[in-house]
C-alpha cells in the first residue's frame, strides 16, 4: 500500500497565511481612506483611481503573458492590486487618464518585471510610477484641487467627471490649489515666514484640503495602519522609526528658528506621512527583512523626507526618500542579520562563560 | 521559578484535544514483530539470535555494537522466524536488517537482571550499565542511546537534569499522558538519571497548554526538594534541547557545544519512566507509547505499542483509515519523517503516527517570495531563512553554510509561517545533507593525501638512508681501485 507521499520533508502542517490573505488585508486596510477621499474629491477621483488600477492589472497581464508566464495566478495574489491602488493614492485626484496609465507602465513593467517580477524588484513599484510622471509632468502632478465632495453643488457630475479624467475639461490655472507643503514651500520663497503660511492643524487632520488622495485623509490611514500592525501584516519598526524622526527633527528645528522650519506636528500630519510610514515604506519588497534592518530602513526614510522637504526644490519627499532608501535595502540587509544562536555578531562560537 | 525569554518562534494550531483526554490503551500482542537492529542514532545493533531459535520476552536478541548503540530485546516470548531485510520506517522506504519475531502468545518473561535496590546509593557507572544494558535510548524521537548521555556526568560538572515535558509538536500526546498517568515513575526515574548524572537539581518543563500533566507532576514531586516541576511558555520548538535549556538557565548554548557544558542535561519524560522500570524492575524497553491521530485516522488513541509491531496494525486497532491520507507522518508534524507507507515497523523513537488529510497540511505550490521577513522574525536559531534559501536555489552552497544553514536544526518554524509556502526546510535538508556529504569526501581525500604523502616521506627516507649508507660505505673503504692500480 503506497498511500501517502514522501516527496518533500516536513512541517506537514502550515499556517493559515497566503500572499493573497496579506495583500487583501493591506487592501481592506487602505479602504476607509480610499472611501472618503473618493468622497471627497468626487467622480474623477473615482475614475482615476479606477483606470490606475486596471492599467496595473493588465500590464501585469500582459508582461506576464509576453513572456510566457501563467498571469492568472499572479493576478490573484493581488499584489499588483496593491501596487495599482498605492500608485493611484499618490497621483492628484483630477490628474488626467494619461498620468496613471504612464505612472502603470512605469511601476509595473519598469520597476517590477524588468526586474524580475513579484520579490525581485530592488524599488517600490508605486514609487517609481509616481517619481516618473512627478519629473515628467510635474504641471499635472502639482494640479491639486480644492475638496469638491461627492454631490456636493460645486462637484462635477458624472458626465462631466468623464471629461476631467479622459477629456480636456480640466483647466489648470483657475482650478487648482496647492498642497500644505506646497503652500508652505512657495511661500517661504516670497519671504513669508513659515510662522504664517502654516495651515491650522485641524484642516490638515480633517482632510479638507487639497492634496493626493493619500494625503488628505491622515486619521484614516492612521487606522488603517494600526490595523495592519493588530493584525500582524506589518510590525512597528519602520513606521515608528520613521515619523519619530520625522518628528523630532521637525522639533528641534522649529524650536531653534521658528520662521524657517515648520515643526514636527506639521510634518507628521501634513503630506504623506501616515501615508508613506504604514503603507509605502513598509512594502515588504523593498524593505529590509530584519527588525534591525527595519529601524534604520526607517529613520532613513524619514530623515531624507525631512530633507526634501525642508531643502529641496520638491515640497513632499517620501516618495524620493523611499526610493533612496530601497536601494541601501541590500546592504542593510547584508550588515544587520540577526545574531545566530549561539553564536557572536561575527559568527563565532560564543564563549563558555562562568568556567564551572 | 523565573523564566528566561526564547527567539522567536511559532504558534501552530494544537491540535492534541482529539487525543489528550484518551488515556493510554494497550495494543493487544500482535502475532509478528518486526525488529529492526537500527533503532537509534550510532552504530546497528549485532544479532544474537538466529533463525529458529526461541525466546523468552525480555531476552537480548541484538547487542550494542560500540560506544554509541543500543541492544535489542524480544517484546514477548516466541520464535525467530527470520533475520532478514524488512522495510525501514524512513522517508527512503529502503530495507534495513530486521530479526522477525513469531509470538508464541504466552508472553513468558525470561530471567531479568535483579533490581537495583538502593539505586541513591548504587555507582552512578552499574546505573548507565544498566539503562544501556536496557536499550534504552531518547524517547522524544532523537533515539540518541540514553546511556551515553547519562555519562556526560564523567566530564561535566552538572547542575540540572532537565527533564523535557513541553512536547510541543502539535497532535502529539504521549508525554502528556505518560505524565498524568504515570507521573511517580517519570519522578524516580528522573531522580535515578540525576543521580547517574552526578546533577543535585531536577527540573521538570512542562507546556503550560498542560494543565493536568502540570498538576499531576507537581503533586508526585512535592516534598522532594531537588525535583522542581516548571510550566514553560507555549512556543514551538520549545522542546528544542538549546532553546529549552536558555528559558530554564537564561544561558545560550555556543554553538558546536553540548548544553552539558552549561551544566545541564535533556531528557525526555518517557525516557526517564524507562530508566525506572530498568532499574526498579530490570525490565528492557520492550513497548513505548504511540499517538496515533490526523484527520484519515478512524478512531485516534494513545496507545501502549510493543516494538515491533506494524504500524499498518496499529492504525487496524484506531479505527483504521477513514480516507486516503495526504501524508504519513512518523513523529509530529512539524519534525516528524513522512513514511512511504504503514508495513513498517514501531521503532524506540516513534512517538506519533499521524495520518494527515490534505486539508490538515495546507500543501499549496510554492510562489515568489515576497521578502516578508516572518521567517527572519520567527526563526529561534537566528537565521535568515529567505537568504540562505535563495543561495541554496542558485546551488551556491557554500554561501549558505556562511550564513549558517548547518546551525539550522529544521524545526519548520520558517516553512510552517512562509505566505509563499515555500518548503524552506526542505531546502536547508538538501544542503546539509549536501555539504555533509562534501565534508565526508574531503575528509576522506585529505586521509588519502595524508597517506600518500606520508608513504612518500617513508619511501625517501628510506632511499635516503640507503644513500647514506652508500656513501658512508664508500668513504669509509680505502681507495681500492688506485691502490690495486
Amino acid at each position: 500500500m503506497t498511500t501517502a507521499y514522501t516527496d518533500k520533508s516536513g512541517p506537514f502542517t502550515h499556517a493559515p497565511s497566503s500572499v493573497a490573505k496579506t495583500m487583501a488585508t493591506v487592501l481592506a486596510a487602505l479602504l476607509p481612506a480610499t472611501l472618503y477621499d473618493a468622497w471627497l474629491f468626487g467622480w474623477p477621483a473615482i475614475f482615476l483611481f479606477l483606470f490606475t488600477i486596471a492599467a496595473c492589472m493588465a500590464l501585469e497581464a500582459a508582461t506576464l503573458a509576453a513572456q510566457g508566464k501563467e498571469w492568472r495566478v499572479a493576478l490573484s495574489d493581488y499584489s499588483v492590486v496593491l501596487t495599482g491602488w498605492l500608485l493611484a493614492m499618490s497621483l492628484p485626484p483630477w490628474a488626467p487618464w494619461w498620468v496613471g496609465l504612464i505612472a502603470a507602465v512605469f511601476a509595473v513593467v519598469l520597476a517590477k518585471h524588468l526586474f524580475g517580477g513579484l520579490g525581485q524588484n530592488v524599488f517600490n513599484p508605486a514609487m517609481v510610477g509616481r517619481v516618473a510622471v512627478l519629473v515628467s509632468f510635474p504641471v499635472q502632478m502639482t494640479a491639486f484641487v480644492a475638496p469638491h465632495p461627492l454631490f456636493a453643488a460645486a462637484s462635477p457630475g458624472f458626465i462631466d467627471a468623464l471629461g476631467i479624467t479622459f477629456g480636456h475639461a480640466f483647466h489648470f490655472d483657475t482650478m487648482t490649489a496647492a498642497s500644505a507643503l506646497g503652500y508652505v514651500k512657495t511661500e517661504l520663497t516670497k519671504g513669508v515666514p513659515v510662522t504664517q503660511s502654516m495651515p491650522g492643524l485641524m484642516g490638515l487632520v480633517g482632510g479638507a484640503r487639497p492634496g493626493s488622495f493619500g494625503e488628505t485623509s491622515a486619521p484614516l490611514i492612521l487606522a488603517g495602519g494600526l490595523f495592519l500592525l493588530w493584525r500582524r501584516i506589518i510590525s512597528w519598526h519602520i513606521p515608528v522609526a520613521m515619523l519619530v524622526t520625522l518628528f523630532v527633527l521637525g522639533t528641534v528645528f522649529h524650536a531653534a528658528n521658528p520662521a524657517r522650519f515648520t515643526d514636527g506636528t506639521f510634518q507628521l500630519v501634513a503630506g504623506a506621512s501616515f501615508l508613506g510610514a504604514f503603507f509605502i515604506a513598509t512594502d515588504y519588497v523593498t524593505s529590509p527583512v530584519s527588525k534591525p534592518g527595519q529601524l534604520v530602513f526607517g529613520c532613513g526614510v524619514g530623515l531624507l523626507t525631512w530633507v526634501i522637504r525642508t531643502f529641496a526644490g520638491y515640497p513632499e519627499g517620501v516618495a524620493f526618500a523611499v526610493l533612496l532608501m530601497n536601494a541601501l535595502t541590500p546592504i542593510i540587509d547584508h550588515h544587520l542579520r540577526p545574531r545566530a544562536f549561539g553564536r557572536t555578531r561575527t559568527g563565532a562560537p560564543l564563549p563558555l562563560k562562568g568556567g564551572k | 521559578m523565573k523564566l528566561f525569554p526564547v527567539r522567536g518562534g511559532v504558534h501552530p494550531e494544537y491540535r492534541k484535544e482529539r487525543t489528550s483526554e484518551l488515556a493510554i490503551v494497550a495494543l493487544p500482542l500482535p502475532s509478528t514483530l518486526y525488529l529492526p537492529l537500527q533503532q537509534h542514532i550510532g552504530a546497528p545493533a549485532e544479532p544474537v539470535v538466529a533463525e529458529g531459535d526461541l525466546v523468552k520476552k525480555g531476552q537480548l536478541l541484538a547487542r550494542g555494537a560500540g560506544p554509541v548503540s543500543a541492544p535489542t530485546h524480544a517484546p514477548t516470548s516466541g520464535r525467530i522466524a527470520a533475520v532478514t531485510q524488512v522495510t525501514a520506517p524512513h522517508p527512503s522506504g529502503l530495507p534495513q536488517t530486521t530479526i522477525v519475531l513469531e509470538a508464541d502468545g504466552r508472553d513468558e518473561w525470561a530471567e531479568l537482571p535483579a533490581p537495583i535496590a538502593d539505586p541513591f546509593a548504587a555507582d552512578s557507572q552499574a546505573i548507565r550499565d544498566r539503562v544501556a544494558q536496557s536499550g534504552i535510548v531518547g524517547m522524544g524521537g532523537a533515539a540518541f542511546p540514553s546511556a551515553v548521555k547519562l555519562n556526560l556526568g564523567t566530564q561535566n560538572r552538572l547542575e540540572t537534569l532537565l527533564i523535557n515535558g513541553a512536547e510541543c509538536e502539535p497532535y502529539l500526546t504521549c508525554d502528556d499522558r505518560v505524565m498524568r498517568e504515570y507521573a511517580a515513575e517519570v519522578i524516580d526515574g528522573a531522580r535515578i538519571m540525576a543521580h547517574a548524572l552526578g546533577a543535585p537539581q531536577v527540573v521538570i518543563a512542562i507546556e503550560q497548554n498542560k494543565p493536568q500533566a502540570l498538576a499531576e507532576m507537581t503533586r508526585a514531586a512535592a516534598g522532594i526538594a531537588a525535583v522542581t516541576v516548571v510550566g514553560v511558555p507555549v512556543q514551538y520548538p520549545m522542546g528544542s534541547e538549546r532553546h529549552l535549556t536558555q528559558a530554564i538557565t537564561g544561558r545560550e548554548t555556543p554553538a558546536g557545544k553540548l548544553t552539558a557544558e552549561l551544566g545541564v542535561v535533556v531528557h525526555n519524560v518517557a525516557t526517564a519512566r524507562a530508566v525506572h522500570h530498568a532499574v526498579r524492575f530490570g525490565r528492557p524497553l520492550l513497548a513505548r507509547v504511540v499517538t496515533v491521530s490526523g484527520g484519515a485516522i478512524g478512531k485516534p488513541a494513545n496507545v501502549e505499542v510493543p516494538l515491533g509491531t506494524l504500524v499498518s496494525e496499529l492504525v487496524a486497532f484506531c479505527g483504521g483509515l477513514s480516507q486516503p491520507p495526504r501524508r504519513v507522518v512518523n513523529g509530529g508534524p512539524m519534525m516528524g519523517q513522512p513514511l512511504p507507507n504503514l508495513d513498517v515497523p514501531v521503532i524506540k523513537g516513534m512517538s506519533g503516527i499521524l495520518a494527515l488529510t490534505a486539508e490538515e497540511t495546507n500543501e499549496q505550490p510554492s510562489r515568489a517570495c515576497i521578502r516578508c521577513g516572518t521567517c527572519v522574525t520567527i526563526c529561534p536559531c537566528g537565521l535568515v531563512p529567505v537568504e540562505m534559501a535563495a543561495f541554496i536555489r542558485k546551488d551556491n552552497l557554500e554561501a549558505a553554510a556562511k550564513l549558517g544553514v548547518t546551525d539550522c536544526f529544521s524545526c519548520g518554524s520558517c516553512s510552517y509561517v512562509c505566505p509563499s509556502h515555500i518548503p524552506l526546510v526542505h531546502y536547508f535538508n538538501y544542503a546539509k545533507g549536501s555539504l555533509a556529504a562534501a565534508n565526508r569526501e574531503k575528509r576522506k581525500n585529505d586521509q588519502v593525501k595524508a597517506l600518500v604523502e606520508a608513504k612518500a616521506a617513508r619511501l625517501e627516507k628510506i632511499a635516503q638512508a640507503k644513500r647514506d649508507a652508500a656513501a658512508r660505505a664508500k668513504a669509509a673503504a680505502p681507495s681500492t681501485p688506485e691502490a690495486s692500480a
